[in-house]
């Protein structure tokens, strides 16, 4: 990007949502006045929610939120790894595949058809038995995956969000090099 | 030929939300839709639960407005334990009140401050790379730090009612588990001058000017764009005043007659349907006295201020008279007055949160009670994005049955489906090249719903986007990507 050229060194960071809920990515906005801190210390165009289709530089940090769901999900994480020279899963669906993988002891039938065609709201509104299917929607997979098991994770984050001070904490260190606090406060697995 | 462009919101490769528009031969819009491409099976892996664990579980679907559902689950549930808003202990009702507001504050906050600011002080058509919170932090450094600051009060306040910022556990059925000591509520009304509840009324109030600010040098677009007329439904108090926590609900027409009569919500069924279409996740939901067709509505800042009387607090009242004169006492049907509506919510909120933090029953001691317990609850609250409604069954094992849901974005859908296909008429017909415009325009309305899936994605930036014109035959025909620089 040439508006950065002169500022060599400052690492870039990409993040995304996959099957996750934002909480994630909302508890970041939580490290509040530290925001403005972060964009001085890190190179923010390739901003979270950036087209990832057009990662065209190396990102230093890929910071991943929620796990795969869809075949969707899979091919942004995919690329993520290829672009990404150190890959974060953060948070409980990342790590773990969280609440979505609730659903990985049952059948995705059972979970479409329980959605739109036994819904108390739909009935009688449904006489057709709808069930979405559409090009334009992508193909859900048989169950939810945790990132790890689809591509190598160099970090995780607990938490459901990672408090605010542990991602400020653990992304400071990462970016300067230095070892995290290990803030037993901040540090959960909720 | 016939064409289809589509519009995918970067998220679409994350999993979210995309546009297709269909062009006719004569280069003329002819049709849009908005898919949601994401599909969780939320009512299904939660049956068999036990009902306790609603509230903490479902707020997880989105972390944008957890408290939302978090409270709209409690509310489900305090009606399977048998307490109801009836018997509620005061002191619960005035902590989720609490809660519910810091909330709203919140939301509002990095709505307008974050997502929508740069808009109203650079304008849509300043380059990109500026129109983010940290472009406005550049230039308008007080304004951005108020931003940041109110959206930190919010959740603040959140964090010391439901005892975390995001997904929090204060709310349990039947009443919450903790109160507030009076030394928590004084330091927030009266502690540091630059961070207590009068500042953030003022700070209130400074972004309303600048909105109106905005709407007086821009008038044509901020009234014309996506402006469209519809039904609105939201919830009012027993009086019709505004109230975000508990009411009835009420929907008007475009000319301001009401077709929804200040129903109790756990009737909800009886008014309101929702439709399932092919090309999209979302359901679509209307009311069954009007039908599929005409039986859509808005839900929001937008329709809560259509649908209510007055708002109970005195400077939001004042605010709002001068919005109600704005369109003659009838219904506002401008897309873009969403914006406005949801500033006179901001400062509505913030003199609640005052008035509530002065309340001693947020220090009593009587946290929760349980009467006879039932086998089904119905939750209905009003998020920062519109009407929630949650509906639970339980067995004799109280473990959940069926789970009902229907979110303020899904009401919204038939709406936003209908402001996209306006922005879309405006800007593209005649054309076959994909402008810079024409993927504002889109951006701009869908933005102006404020839907989780586009407020979530463009939190720190600007909602990249990306248009393809196809032929009949899938052939791309032109492809632009909005360059982030
Ligand atoms: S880990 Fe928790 S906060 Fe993060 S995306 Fe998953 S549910 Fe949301």
């Amino acid at each position: 990007m040439k508006n950065s050229s002169h500022i060599k060194s400052k690492p870039v960071i990409a993040t995304t949502s996959l099957a996750g809920c934002f909480g994630c990515h909302m508890s970041l906005l939580d490290i509040d006045e530290r925001i403005l801190q972060l964009a001085e210390l890190v190179e923010f165009d390739k901003s979270p929610i950036n087209d990832i289709k057009k990662i065209s530089r190396p990102v230093d940090f890929g910071l991943i939120e929620g796990g795969c769901c869809n075949s969707e999900n899979v091919e942004v994480l995919r690329h993520f790894r290829d672009n990404c020279k150190y890959l974060v899963s953060v948070g409980e669906c990342a790590m773990m595949g969280g609440l979505p993988a609730m659903r990985n002891q049952l059948s995705i039938r059972e979970c479409l058809e329980e959605a739109y065609l036994n819904s108390p709201s739909v009935q009688g509104c449904n006489e057709e038995g709808i069930i979405p299917s559409d090009d334009e929607l992508p193909i859900l997979l048989n169950k939810v995956y945790p990132c790890h098991e689809i591509v190598k994770i160099d970090y995780f984050i607990p938490g459901c969000p990672p408090r605010a001070d542990l991602l400020w904490d653990v992304l400071t260190s990462l970016i300067l090099g230095t070892s995290p606090k290990d803030q037993y406060s901040v540090f959960k697995y909720d | 030929m016939i064409k289809n462009i589509t519009i995918e919101p970067l998220t679409r490769v994350e999993g979210h939300g995309k546009v297709t528009l269909q062009v006719d031969e004569h280069g003329n819009i002819s049709s849009s839709r908005l898919h949601i491409v994401e599909f969780r099976g939320f009512e299904k892996f939660i049956q068999g639960r036990p009902y306790w664990e609603a509230p903490v579980l479902v707020q997880r679907l989105c972390g944008i407005c957890p408290v939302s559902h978090h409270l709209a689950a409690a509310k489900a549930t305090d009606e399977i334990v048998g307490a109801g808003v009836e018997h509620l202990p005061e002191t619960a009702l005035k902590m989720r009140q609490l809660m519910h507001y810091g909330q709203f504050f919140q939301s509002h906050a990095l709505h307008f401050f974050h997502l929508s600011s740069p808009d109203f002080l650079f304008g849509v058509d300043a380059p990109v790379s500026k129109r983010n919170v940290l472009g406005v932090a550049a230039e308008f450094s007080d304004l951005a730090r108020q931003g940041i600051m109110m959206r930190k009060f919010g959740q603040e306040i959140i964090e010391a009612t439901a005892g975390k910022k995001i997904h929090g556990t204060g709310a349990i059925p039947g009443g919450i588990n903790k109160n507030l000591s009076p030394e928590q509520r004084k330091a927030f009304l009266h502690g540091d001058p630059e961070f207590n509840a009068s500042r953030m009324i003022e700070w209130a109030e400074g972004a309303i000017e600048v909105f109106l600010n905005y709407h007086r040098d821009n008038r044509n677009f901020v009234d014309g764009f996506a402006s469209f007329p519809s039904n609105h439904m939201s919830m009012v108090n027993e009086d019709g005043g505004l109230d975000i926590y508990h009411g009835r609900l009420r929907a008007v027409n475009a000319e301001g007659e009401k077709i929804l009569k200040d129903i109790d919500y756990r009737d909800y069924l009886q008014y309101i349907g929702e439709e399932v279409r092919a090309w999209s996740y979302m359901k679509f939901p209307y009311l069954k006295s009007l039908g599929k067709e005409k039986g859509w509505y808005r839900v929001g800042p937008l329709a809560r201020l259509n649908c209510c009387d007055y708002i109970p607090t005195p400077r939001a009242q004042e605010a709002f008279e001068k919005f109600r004169e704005y369109t003659n006492g009838k219904p506002n049907n401008m897309s873009m007055h969403m914006h406005w509506a949801r500033l006179i919510e901001t400062l509505f909120a913030a003199e609640m949160i005052e008035r509530l933090l002065q309340d001693d029953a947020l220090s009593g001691e009587t946290l929760s009670y349980q009467g006879t317990k039932k086998f089904e609850g119905i939750g209905v609250i009003e998020a920062p994005r519109g009407t929630l409604i949650h509906h639970y069954r339980i067995g004799d094992d109280d473990l959940i049955t069926m789970a009902n849901l229907i979110v303020s974005t899904t009401h919204n859908n038939q709406p936003m489906n209908e402001a996209v296909f306006r922005a879309a008429q405006a800007t593209f017909n005649g054309r076959t090249i994909v402008t810079e415009g024409m993927l504002n325009a889109v951006e701009v309305a869908v933005r102006a719903y404020d839907p989780c899936l586009s407020c979530a994605t463009h939190a720190l930036g600007q909602m990249p986007l990306m248009v393809e014109i196809q032929d009949a035959d899938g052939n791309i025909l032109d492809t632009r990507i909005r360059e982030l620089e």
